[in-house]
Order: structure tokens, then sequence, then C-alpha cells
């Protein structure tokens, strides 16, 4: 079969686009859209009800619209918007042609049927069993084979990912290292191939135990290897959303990475260490040893936390030097203050950034201590954590990275530019402000996932106190913030891919072999100069302050949870 | 696409890669390592465990 060796370059950005990439990439983009869109509306739904004053619906619909939530979000939203990542830092970035374009519309396919069975099996009304679907609680046998063919595909596309690597080593379209963007989605493929080989473990078992064909499912077993798949999805988000970082900083500013060395050693700490962080949610299981919990949520876990501490140092701090050179230099914050606030690809990474570190990460590693975690396990406080994240970190980013592609990839002008600039901040703040205050009332104790926390009729009740009932409050309307920041994120999208003027630029045009091969390196000096910008002998000292804020913080907070959790039960 | 001529072999940087480099240029050797590590760390040593737990009689 004859390979399509057919490339345009987008004039504007100098992007190199393979025409199956270009289609696989839109249309992996517009499938994530289309599950955020389901997944948002719903999203308002488990608001609204678990907002006390108003508990809109009544608990099977809750627990079936909180299902179809999760999944929609945590799985179909994301993943499809990380394979379009994949394909762009893969085939874009390397200027390379897509290895095996058919395979990827196969995994494409398998990936739309599973994620369309499993949401039919969820609103039948018969799979109400959580993102998690813990056995023996079971779902309708369409629920896993969707979750199956969904996982199948992704599969199918990181392995075509991995192939498009090998198609630009042999064809010599870039010198020596992948760029450090490729290698950020390079971390997220290996994280995606280990998290669905760990789905496919357990949940293929558990399709054969909902036919008939299975006995019984240990549930600690399926516990114990579910997270390897459910975790590490996300963790496969934070390995994307540091890619975007990187992306949108080199994009917007020309920020040069302040030492690749160190950001590619923080991708490999990722490699080894993330996936193990899986085990904080088996904290408070018995049966599994506390060598085993402290191995892999402290030593393990604390070197994938150096890793995000690096990256959250480093991609500000590239910032920094980048405005700094460009005369940004007075103070501590003159780089930040002239910083393109009004441009929504920065200001949703630099949010991002910002919650994910703050809120996101240091939430994390209190959770993941194997002591403190009895605080909060089980509470709202976790869904407070991922939020912070997966919809803060990661989503936020994909949001900015959205901005950038409509008009290179799409080639639309974008639609609404005044709400653009808006956007980023109406859901940066009301999700932060949503996840924070859910943790609070988390570490008062209101449960997750509960349809009503009053436990109104039930033998064994329980009377939290006014401020969690303030807390749940303020919590909703943040969502509701979030909810209209996300409805002027998709008017914006699906406004301007499907409505926008059209950018007119060359089209598609056959480039062989040769021609796309990368022209020979320009010697660079070894030890880059920035002489005359910074301070106290530091080239970056406000990201250095950031550093200390965020570090003070850190610490603060660790050790109030210490001492909160001498109180929790008194001993005499 | 850049027009660029094949390298001839005086082009051809002859300073060596450092190992660590050469590890992380090579995304199937961490493919490995990124599967192995938590299989054994996780996966097999937490399933060693529940499967060592004694039954209840």
């Amino acid at each position: 079969m004859a390979v399509n060796r057919m490339f345009r370059t987008c004039p504007s950005t100098g992007l190199v686009y393979h025409e199956p990439a270009e289609k696989l990439i839109r249309w992996n983009a517009v499938a994530a859209v289309v599950s955020l869109l389901v997944g948002g509306i719903l999203a308002l739904l488990v608001t609204l009800t678990r907002w006390p004053a108003v508990h809109l619906l009544p608990p099977d619909w809750f627990y079936l619209v909180l299902t179809a939530h999760g999944l929609d979000m945590l799985v179909f939203w994301i993943i499809f918007f990380e394979i379009a990542v994949l394909y762009f830092c893969s085939s874009v970035l390397l200027r390379c042609r897509l290895a095996m374009p058919g395979m990827a519309w196969l995994g494409f396919w398998l990936m739309i049927v599973g994620a369309l069975v499993n949401n039919v099996a969820v609103f039948r009304g018969d799979s109400s069993v959580m993102f998690t679907s813990y056995a023996p609680m079971g779902a309708h046998p369409a629920f896993y084979l969707g979750l199956i063919l969904f996982a199948v595909g992704a599969l199918i596309a990181c392995f075509v990912f991995f192939g498009t690597l090998v198609v630009a080593k042999a064809e010599r379209t870039y010198n020596g290292s992948v760029p450090l963007v490729t290698f950020g989605a390079v971390t997220a493929a290996i994280i995606a191939v280990f998290t669905i080989a760990s789905g496919a473990i357990i949940l293929i078992p558990t399709f054969l135990w909902s036919i008939g064909l299975v006995d019984y499912i240990d549930s600690l077993m399926y516990r114990t290897v579910w997270w390897a798949f459910g975790h590490s999805s996300q963790q496969i988000n934070v390995a994307a959303h540091v890619s975007v970082w990187y992306a949108i900083a080199a994009v917007v500013f020309g920020a040069k990475p302040m030492s690749e060395k160190v950001s590619r050693t923080a991708f490999f700490l990722y490699i080894c260490f993330l996936q193990l962080a899986s085990a904080h949610h088996l904290l408070a299981d018995p049966g599994l040893t506390s060598n085993w919990k402290i191995f892999n949520t402290s030593y393990a876990m604390y070197l994938a936390v150096l890793a995000s501490m690096v990256h959250g140092l480093t991609v500000p701090g590239a910032i920094e030097v980048a405005q700094r050179e460009k005369g940004f230099n007075r103070g501590l914050f003159e780089w930040l203050r002239k910083a393109p606030w009004s441009n929504p690809s920065f200001s949703a990474m630099f949010m991002s950034l910002i919650g994910f570190g703050f809120l996101g990460g240091i939430s994390g590693v209190m959770m993941g201590t194997e002591q403190l975690n009895l605080i909060i396990h089980n509470t709202i406080y976790v869904p407070g954590h991922f939020h912070a994240t997966v919809v803060v970190g990661t989503t936020l980013a994909f949001m900015g990275l959205t901005y950038f592609l409509i008009p290179t990839l799409f080639r639309r002008e974008m639609m609404f530019p005044g709400m653009a600039k808006w956007q980023p901040y109406v859901f940066g703040l009301g999700m932060m402000s949503f996840s924070l205050f859910m943790m609070g009332a988390g570490t008062l104790g209101v449960p997750r996932r509960h349809w009503d926390m009053t436990f109104a009729g039930n033998a064994l009740g329980y009377e939290f106190p006014g401020t969690a009932y303030l807390m749940m409050g303020i919590m909703a309307i943040s969502g509701l913030a979030a909810v209209v920041g996300g409805i002027m994120y998709l008017l914006i999208t699906v406004g301007s891919v499907f409505l926008g003027k059209k950018i007119q630029t060359p089209d598609f045009a056959r480039v062989a072999a040769r021609d796309g091969v990368a022209p020979k390196p320009v010697p660079q000096p070894v030890a880059v100069s920035h002489a005359g910008i910074g301070t106290a002998g530091f080239v970056a000292p406000g990201t250095f302050v950031l550093a200390l804020v965020f570090l003070t913080a850190f610490v603060l907070y660790y050790f109030v949870n210490w001492k909160y959790l001498s109180t929790v039960w008194p001993l005499s | 696409m850049n027009n660029a001529s094949n390298e001839s072999p005086l082009d051809v940087d002859d300073e060596p890669v450092p190992a660590m480099q050469q590890i992380l240029d090579n995304p199937f050797l961490l493919l490995f390592i990124g599967i192995a590590m938590p299989t054994v760390l996780y996966i097999v040593w937490g399933v060693m465990e529940i499967v060592g737990i004694p039954v209840a009689k």
C-alpha cells in the first residue's frame, strides 16, 4: 500500500502537518470535546444534588449521573484529548508521517464504540457502579465491554505513537534527542500502556464474571489491580499536561527549558515512580502490609512528587528568563505582571500550573501519607484533590492548548475572542474554589459519593457542623461558575471549529522522504549566558521566591494535618 | 519541510553520547522500565501479599 506523504506547513507557526495525522488529531479532539460536553452537563446535575440546599436528583438518578460523569470526564474526555496530544507531539513536532494511519483509525473507532457502549450501559440504569465499579458490585456486561474496547483502541493509538517515533528516527526528521515536549508525550504514552494493561488484567475477568463465566472476583484483588488502571490513568494526564505547559511556554514566550537534562530526568522519575502512587487509594484497606503501602506511596511517590516540583520550578523559571531577556527585568515580578494575561493559552496554562501545585500537589502528598490518609479517606476531600489535579491541572492546560490549535490545526479564526480572554479565569477560579471547599468539607468528614450528607432516616445518622453545610454550598456555587466557564469553552471551540472564518493556507503537497530530513544542527554554545538579567546571582529570582512560598505552604499544611490527626480520636 | 543534503561521514558528531542520554533517547527501553517497575513493585508485590492472607477457617 502506498504511503501517504502529503504534508502542509502552517504559515504562521511553521508546524508541519501530515494529512492523516491532522485528521486524526482533529477527530480525537472533537470526540474529546463531545465527551466534555456530556460530562459537563452531568457535572451540573451532580453539583446541584450535592448542594444540600438544592438536592436536585433522587438517589437512583444521582448514582447513575455520577457514574457517567466520572467515566465521561476521567476516561473519555481526557484520553481522547491525550491521543490527539500524542499524535501532535510525534507527527507534528517531529515533522514526520504518522505510522500506520489505518491502525490509528481502527484505534479511534474502537474508542468511539467503547465509549458509546459504556455510556449506553450506564444510562440504561443498571450499571450505576461509579467510576471505580468495585466488585462484587456488578454492572451490565456492556459496561465492562465498552471500557475494554475503549482501552484496546487507546492501546493501539499508543503503539501508533511509538511507531511514529521509529518513523521519525528512520527518516531522520530530527537530530539528536526528541524535543522535550515530545519526551513528555513519550512519558505519557508509557504510563498509558501500563495503565491500559492493568485495566485489561482486571476488567477482562470482571467482564467474564458479569456474563457468568467466572465464579468469583476477590474484592481486594480487584481494588488493588483496578487502581493500577484507575489512578495511573490520571498519571497519564500529569505527564501530558506538563508537556503542554512546556509547549505553551515555548509558543507564547519562546521560552527554553532552564535545563533540558533536569527536565528530562524529572520525566524519567515519572516513568519509574508515578504509577506507584496508585497505592494511596488502598491505604485504609486491610490485607496489604504497611511495607507495601509505605514503599509505594511514600518512598516511591515522593520521587514522583520531586519530579512535579522540578517541572513546577522549571516551567515558570523558563518563562521568567524569557521575559527578563525581553526587558521585563525590574524587581522580582515585573516578568509576571507584564505576562500576556489576556492570552487564554497563557492564562489557562499558568493557572493550571499554580492550581495543580498548590491545591492538587500538596493535598496529594498529604493523602499519600498512611497515617494522615485516615483523616480524609473516602471523604469528599478525595474528589476535591483530584478535581484540582485533573480539572484545574489537566483540563485547564488542555483548554489552553486548544486556543493555540484552533487557528493552526483547524485553520479557523477563533470566535468570541473577548469571551476567550475571560474563559480560563471563570473556569479556573471556579474550579479552584470548588476543589478547595470540597477539601474543606472533606476535612470535616463529609463523605464522597453519598447522595445525602445528612443521612436522613438512617439508623446511624451524623450531625455535621454548620461549617460543613456552608462549605458544600460554596463548593456548589463555585461549581456553577466552573460550569459557566465550561460552557464558554464549548461555545468558543465548537463555534470556531464549525462556524469560524476559514484561514486560507497552502494545502497539502507531496514531500519525499529525502526532503523531510532535518537540516544539520547549528552548533550551540555549551553554556548559555544570561548576563544582565535577574538579581543577586539568580537568573529567575521571582520563580525562586514562588518556590519558597510553595514550600512554606507545603510544610505548614503537612504538619497542620499531623496536628489535626492528633485531635481526631482523643485517647482520654 | 526542510531541504537538506544527506550527511557526509565528516558531519557526524564524534563526541560520545552520555550513557544517561542514551537511556533517555531509547523509548522502548523506557517503555520496558515504565512497565516493569510498577508491575513488580505495585502489582506483583501487592498480589503476593493478598494471596498470602490466611484463609478463615
